[in-house]
């Protein structure tokens, strides 16, 4: 029964019988004194507040006045659930840091707290009397009528009583019908009062429902994890890259060298033939290993930023690359390493696809945002649909809240222009 | 015989250089695992050369770098091997570039499988001689590209025809165009082959030209 709303009770045959109109009684009936006490402190806020508010003390007050519906809103979350047992969701977001401050800051620029504000004015102005009056009423009539007989021998030893100060009875007997009357309207009653609370709820559930602050918040919170997969990427990367160079690399070396080593001092044949290719061999996987590692994190991005590592790239792109790029300060470690890849996918695809004798990389940081532009004199008709790497290049940006913007048309030139803010909303650091 | 202060985190690499050193008649004063106490160790043995890795803790980022170039700063004359994973311009320009580049060398790590041109690399640097990895040479090299190819078609014209002695005003009859466009050409070309317009006399500028003409 419980899992019921009470609006599914309520046309149910058994409602009369369940727990859910004195359910429905308490709920309304509880606003009484929730709307009172919130009533009392809006006022006492207000006036304290207002008059203190020219020497500056009352701004506090102010302030907490203006929150106030969030204390209130939690509560009638909470009261709703005696009559409705699916949850309202809470619509605030978690402050972006600890500390009081970074709590205000969030709260005061929500939606959701200035709609709380305004539940909780109309629940202290309107909504508690109003509740009290339905709720008091049929308390009053049904009480009233059932208690008759009780009153006729307790006031006035049988004589007569005034039945809801309408009628007066006379006789045990009508005081009992009267009693009997109270008893038939309770369960009549008991509707209204039903609609009266489902009414009530859903104007709650209307006010306080976490709504597009809530989709916000949603918004906000897979920007961040998206920030958190592509980061815990590349913390996988290094480890990776650190991995080969502190463990495969130095052991290669260190066998080159003890081959080196043993070719000085064993004879020419047979034994230095095959020295010789064995050393030779570790040769190849030497350098292999070392473009491998190269390929999964530079460390030179990592030591010397995105400048220097740009010059790298274009150091050994097939097609000569002209570098100018502004960058007076390091950027956050995932922008750097975002537009690195990027920069290095559009490199790769000038030399792969454009047939282009020149290519230039040019590109500023203004403080706010970091602009760079590839262009190369090459055929276009570089696309970034299709499963291209430059899709994955938008994708990779976009989880920076960068744009990746591609002119190429049918005999070129392609420029490629990466634009991504400095500072992007959900930095992970 | 060489005294040799060998920095190196990987110990199986230390030790294996340590041996290898020792193989040619050079001794190792001391082998040391971190910047610092690199900077120590030469502190103390004064050696006579300097053998670094570049990558080595607490960061793994570029201390071993770094801890010579400071070295060569406190000590101009000392010379440094510098030992390196990587083919990078950044890090060798750097070291080149403390105190005139002599007694210097960037060799890559692998270099050191070819023991008798290590050795005989190590004596170079020791004796003030600058050695550079084969690889990252041609990365400089590469770097340092024919300046004429910055050059538009037209800026080539242009500086063609001056470089047989024309004037400004010759240039424009020539391709037919106005003088002030020729001297538009004229100032980008001198940018971009990093001629600033100050140094822009005649001669500096003919120099130039025969330089390019080879």
């Amino acid at each position: 029964m419980s899992s019921l709303t009470l609006r599914q009770a309520l046309v149910r045959r058994r409602y009369l019988l369940g727990a859910m109109p004195w359910r429905a009684a308490l709920y309304l009936l509880s606003s009484v004194p929730a709307g009172l006490l919130v009533l009392v402190s809006v006022l006492l806020l207000a006036v304290v507040g207002g008059a203190l508010s020219v020497v500056l003390v009352g701004l506090p007050l102010l302030m907490v006045l203006a929150l106030i519906g969030v204390p209130v809103a939690a509560v009638e979350r909470r009261r709703l659930r005696l009559i409705d047992p699916v949850p309202l969701g809470d619509p605030h977001r978690p402050p972006a840091r600890a500390g009081l401050a970074s709590w205000l800051g969030t709260r005061l620029r929500e939606r959701a707290t200035w709609r709380e504000f305004g539940y909780a004015l109309l629940f202290a102005g309107v909504l508690w009397p109003l509740e009290g009056l339905i709720v008091g009423g049929v308390l009053a009539v049904c009480g009233g009528l059932l208690s008759t007989p009780v009153v006729m021998a307790a006031v006035t030893g049988g004589d007569e009583v005034r039945v809801l100060k309408l009628h007066l009875a006379h006789s045990y007997p009508q005081a009992f019908a009267a009693a009997l009357l109270g008893l038939v309207l309770l369960p009549l009653f008991a509707y209204p009062l039903g609609w009266a609370a489902v009414a009530r709820a859903a104007l709650t559930r209307a006010l306080l429902m976490p709504g597009a602050d809530g989709l916000d918040a949603r918004i906000e919170e897979l920007g961040r994890s998206r920030m958190r997969l592509v980061d815990a990427f590349e913390a996988e990367r290094r480890r990776i890259e650190r991995d080969l160079h502190d463990g495969a690399q130095q052991r290669l070396v260190a066998l080159s060298m003890t081959l080196g080593l043993a070719r000085l001092e064993s004879p020419p044949e047979p034994l230095g033939g095959l020295l010789a290719a064995a050393h030779e061999e570790a040769g190849k996987a030497l350098v292999e290993i070392r473009e491998l590692i190269r390929g999964i994190h530079p460390q030179v991005l990592t030591d010397r930023g995105l400048a220097a590592a740009v010059e790298d790239v274009a150091d050994r792109s097939a097609v000569p690359v002209d570098v100018d790029l502004d960058l007076p300060e390091r950027l956050p470690r995932p922008v750097e390493t975002a537009v690195y890849f990027a920069l290095c996918e559009a490199l790769a695809n000038v030399a792969k696809h454009s047939g282009a004798g020149r290519a230039w990389v040019k590109g500023r940081d203004d403080g706010e945002r970091l602009t760079v532009e590839v262009g190369d004199d090459g055929a276009g008709g570089a696309s970034t649909t299709g499963g291209s790497g430059l899709q994955g290049v938008a994708d990779r940006l976009s989880v920076l809240d960068g744009r990746l913007l591609l002119s190429s048309p049918a005999g070129g030139p392609t420029v490629l222009r990466l634009d991504v803010p400095r500072a992007p909303a959900h930095l992970v650091e | 015989m060489l005294r040799v202060v060998l920095a190196e985190d990987s110990v199986l690499l230390r030790e294996g250089l340590v041996g290898l050193l020792k193989r040619f008649g050079h001794q190792v004063v001391a082998a040391v695992g971190t910047a610092g106490e690199l900077t120590a160790a030469v502190a103390e043995h004064a050696p006579d050369i300097v053998v670094t890795d570049v990558r080595m803790p607490p960061g793994f980022s570029d201390e071993g770098l770094r801890a010579a170039v400071a070295l060569r700063e406190t000590r101009p004359r000392l010379p440094v091997l510098v030992l390196s994973q990587y083919v990078q311009r950044a890090y060798a320009e750097e070291l080149l570039d403390s105190c005139d580049g002599t007694g210097v060398g960037y060799l890559l790590k692998e270099r050191v499988g070819k023991v008798e041109e290590f050795v005989d690399a190590l004596q170079r640097v020791a004796d003030g001689g600058t050695v550079v990895d084969p690889e990252v040479v041609r990365q400089l090299l590469r770097h340092r590209r024919d300046p004429l190819s910055r050059l538009t078609a037209r800026e080539r014209e242009v500086l063609a025809l001056m470089a047989e002695g024309r004037s400004n005003a010759s240039v424009a009859e020539a391709l037919t165009v106005s003088e002030g466009t020729v001297s538009k050409h004229f100032g980008s070309i001198l940018t971009k082959l990093d001629l600033s317009l100050t140094d822009a006399t005649n001669r500096r500028v003919l120099a130039v030209l025969a330089y390019l003409r080879k």
